[in-house]
Order: C-alpha cells, then structure tokens, then sequence
C-alpha cells in the first residue's frame, strides 16, 4: 500500500510547550482519515507540519514523497482548508476563484464554476458576508479545484450547525468518490466523522495514541463485562484499554487479534466513539510522559 | 501572483489616484498665475538688484496651499508605511488568511516578493508624483525663497519623497512581519519613521558629501565687531550668502586653523576696545548667537573696526565650509540611494523573518 503521508518521530514545539510528539504515523493512499483528539492534543500542528505551515522540531515528515511546501509542485499536490475556513471578507466569491486560478497551475475553472453553482452561491457576494457553512464550501472548493492528490481539513464541520455539517460531508464523500483524492479531516467529535472516515488516527496529549483502519480497529476492540476480576489475571495477548469495576462485576475494554474464548464475559463489539473516548481518556490518565508504541495492526 | 497582489491592494490603488488627482486639479488651477506672479514682480526686480520687498511679497501668496502642499509631501510617506506597509502581511496573519494564501501553489518567499514588489513600486510612484506636483508648483517660491537646502523643503522636493516612501513602506512590513498585529504595527512604523527621518536629516545627510572649505579674506563688509551671548567682544564673521547654498559654518581662523579669540582681539586692537568696552552705541553687543552685525555705528567706531580687522585680517582669515547649490541634486540622488538601501535590507529582513519566524 502506498503512503500519502509519513512521519517518523515527528515533533512540534512551541517556546517550551511541545504541541506534538513522537508522532510516527503512515497514512495510506486513497482512504479517508478522521483525525480525532480533544482540543489541544496537535491535530492543528499535525497538519500545519504536514501542508508547510510550520517546520518540525524534530523528526521527520514526508507528503506525497516531498517535504512539504517545497517549491510550487508540491504545494500544489496538497489542497489544505484552515480551522474557521479563512477567507478574504473583502474579496467576492468570484474573486476567490480568481485567485485560485491566478495561484494554482492546474487550477479547475470548470470544477470550482460547477460547484459554486450547484451549490447556490452567489458569485458577487463578499466572502465576509457568507455563513459559515458557504464559508466552508467555499474554502473547500479552492482547494479541491486546484487538484490536488491530498486534502487537509481542518475542523472542517466545527462551526457548521447539524444540517450543513452533514451536507458538508456529503459533498466531501461524493469529491472523494469522484477523484480519488486522500482526505485528512481533524475533528474533537468522534461523531462528526465516523460515516465518513474508513481509517482513524487518535492524537491526545501532543501524542499518537491510536492509528488504523478503521474497521481492523472495531474488530480487535471488545467489551467485555462479568464478574469482578483483577485484570492482571487476563491472558497475555488482552491489552487492558479501559477498566470499570464495581463490588460485583468488572466493564473492560480490550484490543486483541484474537477471539476471546473465557465464556465467563458477555463480549459486546464496540463503536468508535467508545474506542476514542477510551483512548483519550487513558491519555489523560497516563498523562504526556509516556509513550505508547502503536503498531495496532499490520 | 502579481495579479492577485494588484486586486489585493485595488483600495489603496483608487486612494492614491483619487490624492493624485486632487492635488493635480489644485496645482493645475493655482501654478500657472504663480509663475505669472513671479515673472512680472519678482524676475524684473533681480535685475535691478535689491529684491528683498518683491519677494518677500511674492511668497505670502497662496501661503495656506504651499503649506499644505509641502504637508501633503511630507505625510505621504509616512501615510504609505502606516496604511500600506503596516497591514501588508500584518492584517493577513491576524485574519488567518496566509493559511488560505501560503497554501496555494506559490511558495511563501514568492507571495511575499510580489507583494513588496508591488505595493512598494506603487508606493514610491505616488509619493514621487506628489513630490513631481509639489516640487513644480512650488518653483517659483522655491527661486524667490533660494533655500532649497532647508530642512523643511529639501525632504518635500525632487527624489527624496520616493526615497522616503520606500523606507516607511518597509518599516511598515517589517513592523507587521515581528509584531503580527496590524494596529501595533502602525503605530511602530510612524514612530521608527519619524525616528528615521531625523537621523537622516541631522545625522546623515550632512555626511553624505564633504563640505566645500572656502577663505575670505577678513573685510569691513565681511566682518562685524560684537559679542556672542553676552560673552567678551570680539571680531565676528557676517554669514556669507550663497544662494541655495546649504552653509555648515563660518569662522575666524589664523594659518593654523585656531580660532580668533576676544583675548587676542582686545590686545591687537585697544583702541576699539576702549571706544565700545561699555555697553554704548556701536558696540553691536547682538543678543544672537552669529549675528552680531555691526549696526549704524559713528564714524570713529568705524574707522577703529576698519583698522582692527587690517590688524587681525594679516593673520586670521574667514572659513566657510558649505555645499555650494550646484550639489542639490547629488544631495537628493544620495538621499533617495540611502532610503532605499536601508528599504531593500528591511525588505530582507521581513522575507527571512516570515520563513524562520513564522514556522
């Protein structure tokens, strides 16, 4: 499977305040990625690293076999939508497309027209004047017509109240559909994401806690519940993700790749909002300082 | 992405033009009757020498407009660098929109390039047509007035405002690039620029060519006898005129380059010492500090300064050191150079800035 984008030992840090870690990740060509983590944990600086926006500190990162915003090839080869999907308030929306046709050598025109139309937006008006929702579409779509191989979206939905977000990701899906492209989309809502996304990274605390498809995912997680147990007594390929206990009976979350053969627990699948909050929390509990090795799945 | 730096900075683009074009029509209409007022009152009288009454009639007209006019030249630079400079990357960092820009397929040294490259030639064009205007329509009080060097005028004439221009449009991006917030930025770029100016003005300029040493020979006409803030009496040189000229400073001097003391004064000449040693007539005791001209003195006081100066004069000679009027415009070529070079390194400094600093 080829790699879109890889980092080794990535890491971001602000005067003293690391706002990414250790973060070793190889994202696959063609699959929708949901980049999910509380407020604070470095989905913005992932992919700031990852668009050129900011130079790591240390480690390495590696888009579409480039370094990032290396010179117009690759800058073009990567479509990137900020968080608030920025736009010029004084700039019509027609001269949004202007300068996405000015700026961009494989430019769509014909893309950008057909979406602005389908879309309803009014050629002539101020991007200042737009809601949030047409904000985003527009934004997207300069980033989508200028054709690029990767596109990276930051809390695209965060500011879009329940319709638009759904259409939003609609829209995104059917983008997906049609050219192939590889999507990252950053959100803090697990649920935002999850009709869309076919692969999850989790990042909490500056760090990786979490990464792969997301279907290998759902089917090496359990929930498992039965009588109280001491969860040092569980077989050595269950890893303990999220444990709750009360005088009688023990709630475990656990990740193995193989079947869970003790009759004494109901074994129950998990969704991915469970897998998340699980993950996020136990990077809380742990805290920053220790790093998890994350070769979920291969 | 020249062409999306011109539609970025189409408000400033109308502003200018619409400046430009109010001052035009103004100068337009009021010009020429100025240089008709100078050719009929003030051209006839240099001919018949004494000039001082036509002139000083001639350059109280329209003294609102020159005022303004000169104003108008003198703001315009700082304006650029406030208004245009200070935002230029400043307002693009604060809205979050470089994510949308430094995004597209143009690498941040390029985007950065273009719009200096732009806004500034725009910048130093506006402010060299104002100063194109102004320098124009002032001609004929700039002949009457013959104080070209001023530092009230020379910054507000020929190639200075484009130089100037061009400094305060870098401070402002500068200024915008460190501070990232456009309202902190501007008020920055008008104190740096102001700060900048004077150095120039004070510091600089004075340096940019040495002065022309000239000696007089020490004369009645040359020379006065007084003292200089109430200090002892001595003999005083009478500012030369140079037209235009631009003069550093007057002296008294022997061979060697000492400076005439009224010690020396009072032992080679006691005859005048004892005539205008109290506070009488013809003492010329001036309050200023070089202007101690000899007034209507009596005659006896005359011929005792004329003997004194012969005296004094077969040692001691008058110095002057001054830029003669034919170095006004290497003066304006060096000052626009220097503007603009110290612009270019600035200009340096915001593209290393935006790549290292802002990452």
């Amino acid at each position: 499977m080829t790699t879109v984008l890889e980092t080794n030992s990535l890491g971001k840090r602000y005067r003293r305040r690391w706002a990414l870690r250790d973060c070793t990740l190889a994202i696959p060509e063609g699959t929708v990625v949901g980049l999910v983590g509380p407020n604070g944990a470095g989905k913005s600086t992932l992919l700031h690293l990852a668009v050129g926006l900011l130079q790591p500190t240390s480690g390495t990162i590696d888009v579409l076999g480039g370094h990032p915003a290396d010179g117009t090839a690759q800058l073009g080869r990567v479509g990137f939508v900020a968080q608030d999907t920025p736009t010029y308030a004084g700039l019509t929306v027609a001269k949004h497309l202007r300068m996405g046709a000015w700026l961009n050598p494989a430019w769509d025109e014909q893309l950008a027209e057909n979406r602005i139309q389908r879309l309803g937006l009014d050629p002539r008006q101020r991007a200042g004047s737009l809601s949030g929702g047409q904000r985003a579409q527009l934004a997207l779509t300069v980033a989508i017509a200028k054709r690029p191989e990767l596109l990276l979206l930051d809390e695209p939905v965060a500011s879009l109240d329940p319709l638009a977000r759904r259409e939003f990701l609609q829209d995104l899906m059917e983008i997906v559909a049609e050219h192939g492209v590889t999507v990252v989309l950053s959100s803090h809502l697990v649920a935002d994401l999850e009709r869309v996304c076919d692969y999850l990274v989790v990042l909490a605390a500056s760090r990786v806690q979490l990464a792969g498809e997301v279907t290998a995912l759902l089917a090496s997680h359990h929930r498992l519940s039965g009588p109280r147990r001491d969860t040092s007594t569980l077989p050595g390929n269950q890893e303990v993700i999220e444990e709750s206990h009360t005088d009688k009976q023990s709630t475990l979350l656990v990740r193995t790749d193989d079947p869970i053969l003790d009759p004494t627990w109901i074994v129950k699948p998990v969704t991915l909002d469970d897998l998340v909050i699980a993950y996020m929390s136990q990077a809380r509990d742990v805290g920053p300082s220790r790093p998890r090795a994350l070769e979920v799945l291969q | 992405m020249i062409r999306f730096a011109l539609l970025q900075s189409r408000i400033q683009t109308v502003v200018g033009i619409a400046g430009l074009a109010i001052v035009a029509v103004v100068a337009a209409i009021t010009g020429p009757h100025l240089v008709h007022l100078f050719d009929t009152n003030v051209a006839p009288c240099s001919q018949r020498g004494n000039c001082s009454g036509a002139t000083a009639g001639f350059v109280a007209n329209d003294h609102l407009l020159q005022g303004g006019l000169n104003s108008i030249v003198l703001l315009v630079p700082a304006l650029i660098g406030i208004f245009w400079g200070a935002p230029l990357v400043a307002r693009e960092l604060e809205t979050g929109t470089f994510r949308l820009v430094w995004t597209q397929s143009v690498t941040r040294n390029r985007w950065l390039a273009v719009k200096l490259g732009v806004v500034g030639l725009m910048s130093m064009a506006v402010a060299g047509l104002f100063s194109l205007m102004a320098t124009w329509w002032s001609s004929p009080f700039d002949r009457a007035n013959m104080n070209r060097f001023s530092n009230a005028l020379f910054g507000e004439r020929g190639l200075t405002p484009i130089g100037y221009a061009g400094l305060a449009f870098a401070l402002g991006v500068t200024a915008g690039v460190v501070i990232r917030r456009s309202l902190p930025a501007m008020a920055t770029t008008l104190v740096a620029f102001i700060a900048a100016r004077l150095a120039v003005a004070f510091w600089i300029r004075p340096h940019l060519i040495a002065p022309k040493i000239q000696d007089f020979a020490l004369s009645l006409a040359t020379t006065g006898y007084g003292s200089s803030n109430a200090g002892p009496a001595s003999l005083v040189p009478n500012p030369q005129s140079f037209p235009n000229a631009w003069v550093y400073s007057t002296q008294i001097v022997n061979k060697v380059g000492s400076a005439l003391t009224p010690h020396f004064v009072a032992e080679a000449c006691p005859r005048l010492a004892a005539i205008a040693g109290g506070p009488g007539p013809g003492s010329g005791s001036a309050s200023g500090s070089r202007s101690a001209v000899l007034g209507p003195a009596p005659a006896g006081v005359q011929s005792a300064v004329g003997d004194c100066i012969a005296k004094v004069g077969a040692t001691f000679h008058e110095v002057v050191a001054y830029q003669p009027a034919s170095r006004y415009w290497a003066f304006q070529w060096y000052e626009m150079a220097v503007c603009l070079g110290a612009a270019v390194i600035l200009a340096g400094i915001s593209v290393w800035w935006l790549r290292r600093r802002i990452s």
